[in-house]
C-alpha cells in the first residue's frame, strides 16, 4: 500500500497518525556507579554488593543494562569469577534473587 | 684477593638487600575440610602461616570467617572453614605455597591475588570497619 493511499484512508480500521506519536524516550542515563562513587577497587569478598551485577541464573549482567564503564566491567567481571572460584558465589543458579 | 673477594661479598649483600626489598603484597583467601576439629584447623592454619614466614614473607593480617555456607558443594560438602592472609612476600615464596596447598588434602579450596595500591588501602579500610564491629 502507498503512502498515498494510506492517507486517503482507504483500508478501514487502520489506525493513522496525525501526529508523531509521543513515546517517551529520553528517560534517565545510565551511568557508571564506581565512577559516580570514586570506587576505586572491586572486593570479590563481598557476594552481598556484587551480587548486583549478575542475574537470576547468576550469570554476569552486560554493561548496556548497568551502565557501567568498561573500565569497572572488566574488574566486576573478574570479581564475579574470583567470588565464584571460592564458592561465595554460585557458577549457576535459579532464583538467586 | 681478599679485597676482591670482599667486594664480591659486598656486592652479594647487597643483591639480597634488592631482593629483600622488592615484596609485593598479597592475599590468600582458602576454604579448608569442614570434617576438621578445631585444634587441626588451628594447627594447619599455623603450619601455613609459619611456612609463609620462613620464605621471607611478613604477615599484615589475619581472618577467620568461620564455618561458612557454600554456594555451590565441593568434594559433596556444603560447609567449609574460611581463612584470610593478607601478607608481604617476595613473588618466589607463592609457587611453593600454592604446591603445599595443592598436596594438603585438608584445602578445599584457594585464591592467591596481588594487591595494587587501590586494594591495599580497601584492605585497610576494610580492617578498620571489622574492627569497629568487633
Amino acid at each position: 500500500m502507498s503512502i498515498e493511499q494510506q492517507a486517503k484512508g482507504k483500508k478501514d480500521g487502520e489506525i493513522r497518525y496525525l501526529t508523531p506519536l509521543n513515546i517517551d524516550t529520553n528517560k534517565a542515563k545510565k551511568y557508571c556507579r564506581f565512577k559516580k562513587s570514586g570506587i576505586k577497587y572491586i572486593d570479590y569478598k563481598d557476594p552481598d554488593f556484587l551480587i548486583k551485577f549478575v542475574n537470576e541464573q547468576g550469570k554476569l549482567l552486560p554493561r548496556r543494562l548497568t551502565g557501567t564503564s568498561l573500565k569497572f566491567q572488566r574488574k566486576v567481571s573478574v570479581a564475579v569469577k574470583r567470588a565464584r572460584h571460592l564458592a561465595l558465589m554460585p557458577y549457576v543458579a535459579d532464583l538467586m534473587k | 684477593m681478599l679485597f676482591r673477594q670482599q667486594l664480591i661479598l659486598t656486592f652479594a649483600a647487597i643483591k639480597n638487600q634488592i631482593i629483600i626489598k622488592f615484596m609485593n603484597h598479597y592475599e590468600t583467601v582458602f576454604i579448608l575440610n569442614p570434617v576438621l576439629s578445631d585444634t587441626q584447623i588451628k594447627e594447619t592454619v599455623k603450619k601455613y602461616e609459619d611456612l609463609l614466614v620462613s620464605k621471607g614473607a611478613k604477615m599484615v593480617s589475619k581472618e577467620d570467617w568461620g564455618l561458612k555456607k557454600l554456594a555451590y558443594p565441593i568434594q559433596n560438602k556444603k560447609s567449609g572453614f574460611y581463612h584470610l592472609f593478607e601478607f608481604t612476600a617476595p613473588g618466589e615464596a607463592i609457587g611453593p605455597l600454592e604446591v603445599e596447598f595443592r598436596r594438603d588434602e585438608r584445602f578445599m579450596r584457594y585464591l592467591t591475588v596481588s594487591l595494587d595500591k587501590h586494594a591495599i588501602s580497601w584492605a585497610e579500610r576494610r580492617r578498620v570497619k571489622l574492627k569497629e564491629k568487633a
